[in-house]
């Protein structure tokens, strides 16, 4: 490069010296200035967080000057829409929680299997092909799954249980199950592939079998990482929204029977959304206040995971 | 004779440990085998019903009252549309604040908030990006319920994605690079621009793919911002025959997507809907596998010919 020669012939001579200082400056200002603009792009995540919150908080707070929180927590009816509006978050999170028990219920045990059969037993060629597969599994747009739990899973259930209501949160409880077991499993396999070798020669030199090793060596010394993966699962399954909305119906409903169908707080916001609420009504600030619930719900589990992650970890 | 009664009772024990891990080794492929059921019978469920729609009107035909004229035009033009902003807003933004969380952030407090904050937003459920945009964009911003703000909700939704996956391409490039570079006279950024960013790219292509698969589906979000369901035209075209050549109106235009458009006739009691539901369905899952499939071919070519 022709700068480069011309630096190096200049460096006696106090004018082009000036220059070249100049030319550092300039350097070392557009490197702080990119360096700026980097910064800025990161903290574009930390706006989002409190855009979040501000939006929630400053929605929910008109929310509860008109209703007190008293009666949020307490309240059995939840009726925002009608004349006689009652405001009892606790019908949404009796759908939520029974319709997130039952994809638990799946997710969990299943998604744990598969962990430990991948991790542990499966050949190369099948891990190989499965992690792929699991994956695809996850990449599936929840609304496909709605489709499927409304027209396959339901009519499927009917046919061993003909008084099943043709929506309900049990099918829709399985396939959101079905949907989260990709990340309870392979949260949770990475956490035992992380196991050091030697934990499982140690364990195999004292004549284990496999099953032995996997469930008493790898399990245990992978907990935190295991159950952060199943808390992980938890919040997919209290957030989840789309499933709930086609297949568990949208009327709210007091109940912890599955069979029956429920709303669940996400599903109440796509109710409320769909329909043409006037901005800055009561049964608009509604959302905000449900949204807030699963957000605290969420967060709460995130943390717990955190937490578990960071402070039960076998350190190796 | 103590001595061999001892033996086989040894044997034996040692022979139903063993059958222990054959049981689990099936039951592990048994529930292995159920995910795989349960794909192939949403796929070839969604198939079956929806193929008698699948043709070519199908794709070019506005919504309608008559299920059979009924297509996925404005859909799958709006689901165009809404990932092009995605994709403008979402890459710079996510390799941006990946590559100075992993080259340039210090050792504080502030980075340790940005990357527990990163963690925190993956988790947070999609319809509360929803509520953050109806709130924010829509009505403090005044962006309406248009392509521009649903574009930038799924951006913000995918960012951890991409933030991530830029991270972990970075930090499997060796020091050595960065040192070599360092030592020819290259100040930070030109290492970054001309080395990291370079390497990292079918890494962080691999997450950007990934992400965008995602934010194809997600429909909890723009419902909540209130797409509308019934769209019987097109939003402007971005580009014009004649001087300025593009035209930005298209951004505040309102539009569906597709997941949209398959809910849209999920919820319509008629069968005739819910077999436009099913193909709908289809071209959707079609159009999340190949992203997905692509994303993961991918990963297994960098993962063969990636050798430092």
């Amino acid at each position: 490069m022709a700068s480069v020669s011309g630096e190096v012939t200049s460096v006696l001579q106090p004018a082009s010296r000036n220059a070249r200082l100049a030319r550092r400056r300039s350097r070392i200002m557009r490197e702080k200035a990119i360096e700026l603009v980097l910064f800025l792009a990161a903290l574009v995540s930390v706006l989002t967080t409190i855009g979040i919150v501000y939006i929630l908080i400053k929605e929910s707070v008109i929310f509860f000057e008109e209703v007190p929180l008293w009666d949020f927590l307490t309240d059995t009816q939840w009726t925002p829409l009608f004349t006689d509006a009652h405001y009892g978050i606790m019908v949404l999170l009796s759908g939520t929680f029974t319709s997130s028990l039952v994809a638990l219920a799946i997710a969990i045990p299943l998604g744990t299997i598969i962990a430990i059969y991948l991790s542990e037993f499966a050949p190369f060629s099948i891990r190989e092909t499965a992690k792929p597969f699991l994956e695809l599994l996850g990449g599936v747009p929840t609304i496909i799954y709605g489709y499927f739990a409304l027209l396959f899973v339901t009519p499927l259930l009917q046919w061993f249980y003909p008084a099943l209501p043709g929506f309900n949160l049990l099918s829709a409880g399985i396939v959101m199950g079905i949907m989260i077991i990709p990340y309870v499993a392979s949260l949770s396999e990475d956490a035992m592939r992380a196991v050091p070798m030697s934990l499982r020669e140690g364990s195999y030199a004292m004549g284990a079998t496999r099953f032995q090793t996997a469930t008493r060596v790898v399990v245990p010394a992978a907990i935190s990482g295991i159950g952060s993966a199943y808390i992980l699962g938890i919040s997919r399954a209290v957030g989840e929204t789309m499933i709930l909305a086609v297949a568990g119906g949208m009327q709210p409903n007091l109940t912890f029977n599955p069979l029956e169908p429920a709303a669940t707080i996400t599903a109440y916001i796509v109710q409320v959304a769909l329909g043409d609420l006037p901005h800055g009504s009561i049964g608009y600030q509604t959302i905000f206040a449900a949204g807030l619930t699963l957000m605290l719900f969420t967060l709460a589990c995130n943390i717990a995971g955190h937490v578990l992650r960071k402070s039960f970890r076998e350190a190796y | 004779m103590a001595y061999a009664r001892d033996l086989t009772a040894i044997r034996g024990l040692i022979a139903s440990h063993k059958r222990w891990d054959r049981v689990f080794a099936v039951c592990g492929l048994l529930a292995l085998m159920l995910g795989v059921l349960t794909f192939t019978a949403l796929f070839v469920d969604m198939a079956i019903d929806g193929f008698p729609r699948l043709s070519w009107d199908f794709l070019t035909s506005f919504p309608s009252r008559k299920p059979a004229q009924a297509g996925i035009l404005s859909a799958w033009v709006g689901t165009a549309m809404v990932m092009l902003v995605t994709a403008f807003v979402a890459v710079p933004l996510g390799v941006a604040a990946g590559v100075y969380l992993e080259e340039y952030a210090p050792k504080n407090w502030v980075t340790d908030i940005i990357e527990i904050n990163i963690t925190n937003l993956a988790g947070v459920p999609s319809i509360v990006y929803g509520l953050l945009a109806l709130g924010l964009f829509v009505y403090q911003f005044g962006l309406g319920h248009s392509v521009l703000a649903a574009g930038l909700t799924l951006a913000l939704l995918i960012l951890p994605v991409v933030i991530v996956a830029t991270r972990e391409a970075i930090r499997s490039i060796p020091q050595g690079i960065r040192e070599g570079a360092y030592a020819l006279g290259g100040t930070q950024w030109q290492v970054c621009s001309d080395h990291i960013i370079p390497y990292s790219m079918p890494g962080i292509l691999t997450g950007v793919i990934i992400g965008m698969a995602r934010a194809i589906g997600e429909t909890a979000p723009i419902i909540t911002i209130g797409a509308l369901t019934f769209i019987a035209f097109l939003p402007a075209p971005p580009v014009m025959a004649q001087a300025p050549f593009v035209n930005f109106e298209w951004l505040f235009s309102g539009f569906t997507v597709m997941p949209i458009q398959m809910f849209n006739w999920t919820s319509r009691p008629e069968a005739a809907f819910l077999q436009n539901a099913a193909a709908a369905g289809f071209v959707l899952v079609l159009m999340t596998l190949a992203m997905n499939g692509l994303a993961i071919y991918l990963r297994y070519r960098i993962r063969r010919n990636i050798k430092w």
